[in-house]
């Protein structure tokens, strides 16, 4: 009926020759009408693919106001706060692309699942408060009608940080500002330690933190699974994929002393679709890095990082990926039920895990010893080596134990001061940071997240100022140093 | 409704030794043969002069007002809402008083509000029962009260599990742990055993051991051999 509608109307238009259309002699006008039609009906009914000839309901949408590449804690925690902050419901359309759904590489859902206050800065601190307060309320944040309320299996024990001789002061000086920011943290004596908790030789401990409230650990894939869930709900496309290739428009501008500086804005994410060459251009405004591990690449898809060296050009996003193992044990006569994480002066940590006396724990490598994080094969002998004794010296009854399992999982490791990227990057205008945690990214998804959205919907940064994460500092050599890292 | 476990008093009645003291008109405890002089001296001279008596009489009420002050609570200890959900207004007169049990059977109080309870120094009693929103994180936050607690019961909240009870372990005062009926508890039996390494000192009461557990194959009762019935 339509056809027969619109010819009415062109019936008396001059008749001229025109590229293939599905009817006949029509003019030229026929086909900006249809893709026109199309985009009137595509934008009534987003989502619905419109080719009537082959299905590509797998492929992302053709336009995106906000594009997060990677969907693990972090990006997801980011699509929830933007949805969540949006001035009107509807007005952001967010895309979440990730390349495995199956998250079997992610660090989220291989993380040992901590969270504590026990930071030097104040603004880790702040940020673990804020994220142990939304998973204390998680089924009121994440709910989702007739879905059941997530148990998130949280164990409230807290860290127990020990400190050797040459760390009590550092140890004493970051429990004053842990205190000073609200963190619950209590210092223990060597022999308050060993009332406590008698399966500690406190041999060479002169000074233990040990964390009261709002820390523990938990379970980080029903995180993932409550945030997917609901960000479904809120509305964010998710798509698998993996991104190639960003297409920017560059902008010259001139600063005060009439230096060049090229500003660019990506317009256009190249999504390829798995096993196969297909890829689909989805335009966005804003492109938000949330890759983990590999932020470093997508970063250079961008550009970051392409100039000479030692210029804001030049400075490459120093994210990589470690490779960290974790050990699961049987110990019978081990620590009880009451044990915290105990973090040893050696960079040693271990917890247990539920009531049939197994425990989880591993060990930092330190620069040297660093495996190669080309894959996720696990060494045991590193256990044997550098882990075992380190624990049977710690906690006597590690002697007689037995490990049953063992995995190994990736760091976003940022090699300049192992502390997170947030913000925007100053030549990429429009690319936002999310990564580069170094092992507490998990326990400061919820934080990161907000101020990522706010940061995008606001312009600053309200509830937790993370003025010092941003990029510049790279470039500013302006290091924020954190301590306390396992 | 009057709470399961006897009611603790707040200070133990001094009648006795008072009464010895009214006697002698608040002197120091005496051997017996003073006892006996004053005792009949002054009974003489009640008994002769009335204002004498008097006098006696009236010391002795001081003494008796200062017993019932602090004999107080011993008709009233528990402060309860009236019908109406209403507490009377002689609570404010008892602020100086310290609170040594509080009942919050079956009450909504969630992990914001068991902040109101670290400024309870001296509570020894803490009844949770049944309280809806209690869960693992609200159990990390009884810490405070580590110095002072002796009983605490936890029986018939349904989000309490394992981890929850585990973090129960700096109240090393404690005398008396009651985990009945927490559904989210994963293997009650092992909790239970676990919880009593934990606090050596505490009686862990609410699970039944033998729950869960089958008798195998050759325990079965030999009742087949007895030759005369049970």
């Amino acid at each position: 009926m339509l056809p027969r509608v619109l010819s009415f109307g062109v019936r008396r238009g001059p008749l001229t020759r025109r590229p293939g259309t599905l009817r006949g002699g029509f003019s030229l006008d026929w086909e900006e009408k249809l893709s026109e039609i199309k985009k009137k009906i595509q934008s009534v009914l987003p989502g619905k693919p419109l080719h009537p000839l082959y299905d590509s309901s797998y492929l992302p949408p053709d336009h995106s106001d906000v594009v997060i590449v990677g969907g693990g804690v972090l990006g997801l925690s980011v699509a929830y706060w933007l949805k969540k902050l949006e001035k009107q419901r509807g007005a952001l359309r967010v895309l979440v692309v990730e390349r495995d759904l199956t998250y079997s590489q992610a660090s989220s859902a291989l993380s040992l699942g901590g969270i504590h206050q026990q930071f030097s800065l104040p603004e880790n601190i702040h940020l673990s408060l804020f994220s142990a307060s939304f998973l204390r309320n998680i089924n009121e944040h994440l709910a989702v009608v007739d879905a059941p309320p997530l148990d998130l299996q949280f164990n409230p024990l807290g860290y127990l940080w020990l400190a050797s001789e040459k760390d009590a002061a550092a140890m004493e000086n970051n429990v004053k500002v842990q205190r000073q920011e609200g963190a619950k943290v209590c210092l223990m004596s060597p022999d308050q330690l060993r009332n406590k908790f008698p399966w500690i030789n406190t041999e060479g401990v002169a000074l233990a933190s040990y964390g009261m409230e709002d820390e523990g650990w938990f379970d980080p894939w029903c995180l993932l699974q409550g945030l997917r869930r609901k960000v479904q709900s809120m509305g964010v496309l998710f798509c698998q994929g993996e991104v190639t290739r960003f297409v920017s428009s560059t902008d010259r501008m001139l600063t005060k002393n009439h230096k060049e500086v090229k500003l660019k804005r990506i317009y256009e994410v190249h999504v390829k679709m798995d096993n196969s060459l297909e890829y689909q251009p989805v335009e966005c405004a804003i492109v938000i890095n949330a890759a983990g591990a590999w932020s470093a690449q997508i970063a250079a898809l961008a550009g970051i990082g392409k100039g000479p060296p030692d210029t804001l050009q030049g400075t490459k996003l120093p994210v990589e990926p470690r490779k960290r193992y974790v050990y699961v044990w049987h110990c019978p006569q081990g620590p009880g039920l009451e044990s915290p994480l105990v973090a040893d002066t050696s960079g040693t940590y271990f917890r247990r895990e539920g009531l049939g006396s197994n425990y989880l724990g591993g060990r930092s490598p330190t620069e040297e010893e660093e495996p190669d994080p080309g894959n996720l094969e696990v060494d045991h002998d590193f256990f044997q080596d550098k882990v075992w004794p380190h624990l049977a010296q710690r906690v006597p009854a590690f002697e007689t134990l037995k490990v049953q399992n063992a995995w190994a999982g990736y760091y976003d490791y940022n090699t300049f001061d192992q502390n997170g990227v947030v913000g925007p990057h100053p030549l990429v205008v429009n690319m936002f940071f999310a990564t580069g945690f170094s092992g507490h990214g998990l326990q400061q998804a919820p934080g990161v997240g907000r101020a990522v959205a706010e940061m995008i919907l606001e312009g600053r940064f309200q509830t937790i100022n993370l003025d010092s994460f941003l990029f510049s500092r790279f470039y500013l050599g302006e290091k924020i140093q954190e301590d306390n890292i396992i | 409704m009057a709470a399961p476990w006897p009611s603790l008093r707040l200070v133990a009645p001094i009648w006795n030794r008072s009464t010895r003291g009214i006697h002698h008109l608040g002197g120091a405890v005496d051997p017996e043969s003073n006892q006996k002089k004053r005792r009949t001296m002054l009974q003489y001279l009640s008994d002769y002069f009335y204002d004498v008596e008097s006098l006696r009489g009236y010391f002795l009420q001081n003494e008796m007002d200062k017993v019932h002050q602090k004999n107080r609570f011993r008709d009233k200890e528990w402060i309860r809402p009236d019908k109406y959900g209403h507490f009377s207004q002689e609570f404010w007169n008892f602020s100086e008083v310290p609170v040594e049990a509080v009942d919050a059977s079956d009450c909504v109080i969630n992990y914001e509000g068991l902040e109101n309870l670290h400024l309870l120094k001296e509570l020894q009693s803490l009844s949770l029962q049944r309280c809806p929103h209690m869960d693992d994180w609200c159990l990390s936050r009884l810490y405070p009260l580590a110095d002072s607690l002796l009983e605490l019961s936890l029986a018939g909240c349904p989000r309490i599990s394992e981890r929850g009870l585990a973090c129960l372990h700096h109240l090393q005062n404690l005398r008396r742990l009651d985990i009945s009926n927490l559904p989210s508890v994963s293997n009650p039996g092992l909790t239970q055993i676990l919880v009593e390494e934990m606090l050596p000192n505490c009686k862990v009461v609410g699970v039944d051991l033998a729950e869960g557990l089958k008798l195998g194959p050759e325990e079965q009762p030999q009742d087949t051999d007895r030759p005369v019935p049970a």
